[in-house]
C-alpha cells in the first residue's frame, strides 16, 4: 500500500512538472509575441501561396493556398518515407542473411557495409549520394532512352503516364477486389489456395488491362524541359537511396539479432524435420523472429519519417522545406507553421506505430 | 564610547543621504545631457560584444577568405557598429545564418542586428516584427544562365529550371514574373547557395538566381566563369539592409544614423585615411559629422567621436562598395548604389 502511494505522488508530481512546464512555455510565448505586438493566428492558411512546387503527386499551382501547400509536400513526405521504408527493409534483411550465411565473402561484404555506413554521418551521405547520381546521370539532350518514351536523363526520370476514365476504374475495381479478396480470403473458402501466389499476379493483370484502355501521354523534350509524362526527380531518388541505405545497416543489424535471439533447437529441429536450410529460415526461424524485431524495427520507420526533412538539403520538396522553409519565411507565421509541422509528423508517427503495435499484437496471439 | 558610535551613525547617515542626492543629481545631469542608449546597446557594453548576424557565404557581403576573415560590405557595416559602441571593431561577433533562418535569429534575440543582404519587404515589417533600419545596398533579382542556352532575357527562359536558395522573396519573385509574363519557370529550393550552385553546374538547372549583388558573389565561385552570363534585365527591386528587433527606438536611431554617416562621409570627402585631417575642416556638416561640433554623439546615447572611429575603421560607403564590389573584386558598376547626386539612390538625411 505504501509503495503504491509513493508510485502515485511520484507520478503526480511528474505530470504537476509537465503541465508547469507547458505552461511556463505559453506564457513565455505569449508575452514575447505581445511585446512585439504579434499573435498567433491560423488564418494566413487561406491566403494564396504564389510559390512553384517541382514535384508533387496532386494538384498544385501557384494560385493555391498555403494550407494546401501542407497537403501537397505532406504527400511528398509520405512518398519518400514509404518507398525508404520498402528499400531499407528488404536491403537491411539482404545484409543481416549475408552476414549470417556463413560464407567469408558474402558475410564480409555485409559487415564492411553496415561499418562503413553507420559510421558516417546521414546528411553528408544523402548529399554525397545526391552530387554522386547528379554526376552520373547524361545532360538532357543526351538523355538515356528506353522504348522511345522513358527518358533518364540529370533532370530525372520521364515515364509515359496513362490517363483515362475507362483506366481509372478499371485500376480502382482491381485494387479493391484484390484488396477484399486478401482480406476475406479464408471466408472465401480458399484457405487451401496461398493468397501470394494467386492475388499480385491478378493485379498485374489489372493493371495491364487498364494500361491498355488507357490514354497514354508521353514525355517530349521542348524548349528547356521535357513536357508531359510523369517525372521522378534525382533528387527523390537520391534522398530514397541515401536514406535507405543508412536506415538499412542498422535495420539489418536488429534482424541479426533477432534471429540470433532464436533458440537453436528450433533450427536444429527444423533440420531434422528434413527442412532445407532456405526452409528452415523462410519458414520457421523469420517468422518466430518477427515478434522480436518488430518493436525494434517500429523505431527504426518511425526514424526514417522524420529524417526524410533531410530531403530539404538537397532541394526535395517535403514538409520542411515547403511549408517550414518557403510558407514560413513568406508568411513569418514562426510558431503557427512549426506547430503545424510538429503536428503533422506527431499525427504520422503515432499511426504508424500504431499499425506497428497492431501487427505485433496479432503475431504474438499467433505464438504461444 | 556612547558619542563615538552616534558619531559614526551620523557619519554613515549623511554619508548616504549625501550620496542619493549626488546619484539624483547625476542622473538628472546624464537624463539632460545623455540620454541612455537604449536595452540593446546597454546589453551589448555588458557583454562585451555585438553580436552580428550574416550570410553564410557570398563575396561581397559576407564571405571568408583563405585565412578564414570574414570579408564584405556587410562585415563592414557589423565592424563600423562595433567600433562605434564597444570602440573595438574585432569586438563584432558574426552568426551565419541561412535564408529561411534569419529572421527568426534576430526575433529571438540570439543576434542584435541582422545585416545579411536581406531584402526589405512589408510582411517583414509587420507580419515578423522586426524594423527595417536602413538599405545598404540596392539590387533587383537577376539570372546567371548556361551561355550555351543561348537565352539573351528572362522571358526566354519559358519552360527552364531555376535553382536558388529557400526562405527568400526570389522564388515568390519568379512566380510573380511567370504570373504576370505567362512564362512557365520552375524552381529548386536548396538551403544554401552554395548547393545550389553545386547543382547548377551539374545540370541539374539551367540557370541560377539571386539578387544582383549576390549574383556577382556567386559568380566569382564558379569552375569555369566564362562558360556562364548574367541576364541584363532585374524580374525585381530588391533593396537590401539591415534589420532589428522592434521595441528599441534607440537602438533604431544608432543603426540609423551610422547608415546615413557612412554615405555622408562619401558626400562631404571624408575618408578612412583623411578623417583626422578633417577636423580643420571649414564645412559645419564635415564638423558635426566627425564629431567636432555638436553633440550628436551624445544625443544618440553615445559619445561624440564614435563616426570617427568608424569611418577610421572600415571608410566611408563609398570606399566599402569599392573594397568588395568595385573593379578589383567583383567589378560590379555602381549604378543605383551611388549618392544621389551621381545618378544613385543614396540620399541621405541632412546631419542638423
Amino acid at each position: 500500500m505504501h509503495a503504491r502511494l509513493k508510485a502515485w505522488a511520484w507520478q503526480g508530481a511528474a505530470v504537476l512538472a509537465v503541465a508547469l512546464l507547458a505552461t511556463w512555455f505559453a506564457h513565455n510565448l505569449s508575452a514575447n509575441l505581445a511585446a512585439r505586438g504579434m499573435e498567433v493566428d491560423f488564418s494566413f492558411l487561406a491566403a494564396r501561396a504564389g510559390f512553384d512546387i517541382p514535384f508533387r503527386l496532386v494538384e498544385w499551382d501557384s494560385s493555391y493556398p498555403y494550407g494546401w501547400a501542407l497537403y501537397v509536400s505532406g504527400v511528398n513526405t509520405l512518398l519518400a518515407s514509404a518507398l525508404i521504408i520498402v528499400l531499407a527493409s528488404a536491403l537491411g534483411l539482404l545484409l543481416a542473411l549475408m552476414r549470417l550465411s556463413g560464407n567469408p565473402l558474402a558475410a564480409g561484404t555485409a559487415r564492411a557495409v553496415i561499418e562503413l555506413v553507420r559510421n558516417t554521418p546521414q546528411l553528408v551521405q544523402i548529399v554525397f549520394v545526391y552530387v554522386a547520381v547528379l554526376q552520373v546521370l547524361p545532360p538532357m539532350r543526351n538523355s538515356i532512352t528506353w522504348f522511345g518514351g522513358i527518358f533518364l536523363n540529370v533532370r530525372g526520370l520521364y515515364l509515359p503516364s496513362p490517363s483515362g476514365t475507362a483506366y481509372n476504374w478499371i485500376l480502382a475495381a482491381t485494387v479493391v477486389a484484390v484488396l477484399a479478396a486478401a482480406l476475406l480470403w479464408r471466408r472465401l473458402g480458399l484457405a487451401a489456395v496461398p493468397r501470394l501466389v494467386v492475388l499480385p499476379p491478378v493485379l498485374l493483370l489489372g493493371a495491364v488491362l487498364a494500361g491498355f484502355n488507357a490514354a497514354w501521354e508521353y514525355p517530349v523534350l521542348r524548349g528547356f524541359n521535357f513536357v508531359g509524362g510523369t517525372r521522378v526527380p534525382p533528387e527523390l531518388l537520391a534522398l530514397v537511396l541515401g536514406l535507405g541505405i543508412y536506415t538499412s545497416v542498422f535495420i539489418a543489424e536488429i534482424i541479426r539479432a533477432a534471429i540470433a535471439g532464436i533458440h537453436r533447437g528450433q533450427a536444429e529441429a527444423a533440420r531434422s524435420l528434413g527442412l532445407t536450410a532456405h526452409q528452415s529460415m523462410f519458414l520457421v526461424i523469420l517468422p518466430q523472429a518477427l515478434r522480436i524485431l518488430i518493436p525494434p524495427l517500429t523505431s527504426q520507420y518511425l526514424n526514417i519519417i522524420k529524417s526524410t526533412t533531410l530531403g530539404a538539403a538537397i532541394a526535395y520538396p517535403e514538409i520542411l522545406q515547403i511549408f517550414a522553409r518557403t510558407v514560413l519565411n513568406q508568411s513569418g507565421r514562426a510558431v503557427e507553421v512549426m506547430t503545424l509541422v510538429l503536428g503533422v509528423f506527431l499525427v504520422v508517427n503515432l499511426l504508424t506505430s500504431a499499425a506497428m503495435n497492431a501487427w505485433n499484437r496479432r503475431l504474438m496471439l499467433q505464438g504461444r | 564610547m556612547q558619542t563615538l558610535k552616534d558619531l559614526l551613525r551620523r557619519g554613515a547617515l549623511a554619508a548616504i543621504a549625501g550620496g542619493i542626492a549626488a546619484l539624483f543629481a547625476g542622473n538628472v545631469a546624464l537624463a539632460q545631457l545623455a540620454p541612455p542608449p537604449g536595452p540593446t546597446v546597454e546589453a551589448i557594453k555588458r557583454r562585451g560584444t555585438l553580436n552580428c548576424g550574416i550570410d553564410t557565404g557570398v563575396p561581397g557581403f559576407a564571405a571568408q577568405d583563405a585565412s578564414g576573415t570574414w570579408k564584405g560590405i556587410d562585415i563592414d557595416y557589423c565592424r563600423a557598429l562595433a567600433v562605434a559602441i564597444l570602440g573595438d571593431a574585432s569586438k563584432s561577433k558574426y552568426t551565419p545564418t541561412t535564408a529561411a533562418a534569419r529572421f527568426t535569429v534576430l526575433q529571438s534575440g540570439e543576434i542584435d542586428v541582422l545585416i545579411r543582404d536581406s531584402t526589405l519587404t512589408f510582411t517583414r515589417s509587420t507580419a515578423l516584427g522586426l524594423d527595417q533600419v536602413a538599405v545598404n545596398f540596392y539590387a533587383g533579382q537577376g539570372f546567371l544562365v548556361r551561355k550555351a542556352l543561348g537565352v539573351s532575357k528572362a522571358a526566354d527562359l519559358q519552360g527552364a529550371t531555376i535553382c536558388t536558395v529557400t526562405g527568400a522573396t526570389l522564388e515568390l519573385n519568379i512566380a510573380d514574373f511567370a504570373r504576370s509574363t505567362g512564362a512557365r519557370i520552375g524552381t529548386l529550393l536548396f538551403d544554401k547557395a552554395e548547393e545550389a550552385i553545386a547543382a547548377m553546374e551539374a545540370g541539374r538547372c539551367d540557370g541560377y538566381t539571386d539578387d544582383s549583388g549576390s549574383l556577382a558573389g556567386m559568380r566569382s565561385t564558379l569552375k569555369v566563369p566564362a562558360d556562364w552570363m548574367v541576364l541584363p534585365e532585374l524580374i525585381s527591386k530588391e533593396p537590401l539592409g539591415i534589420h532589428i528587433r522592434s521595441g528599441d527606438p534607440r537602438w533604431q536611431k544608432i543603426v540609423f544614423w551610422l547608415d546615413t554617416m557612412l554615405k555622408s562621409a562619401e558626400e562631404f570627402g571624408v575618408t578612412q585615411a583623411n578623417a583626422d585631417q578633417m577636423k580643420s575642416s571649414k564645412d559645419p556638416f564635415v564638423l558635426r559629422l566627425i564629431g567636432v561640433e555638436g553633440d550628436f554623439g551624445k544625443m544618440l546615447g553615445l559619445d561624440n567621436d564614435f563616426f570617427l572611429r568608424a569611418v577610421k575603421t572600415v571608410g566611408n560607403y563609398g570606399e566599402m562598395y569599392d573594397r568588395h564590389f568595385g573593379p578589383n573584386a567583383l567589378d560590379l558598376p555602381r549604378g543605383l548604389n551611388n549618392l544621389w547626386n551621381k545618378g544613385g539612390m543614396h540620399y541621405t538625411l541632412p546631419l542638423r
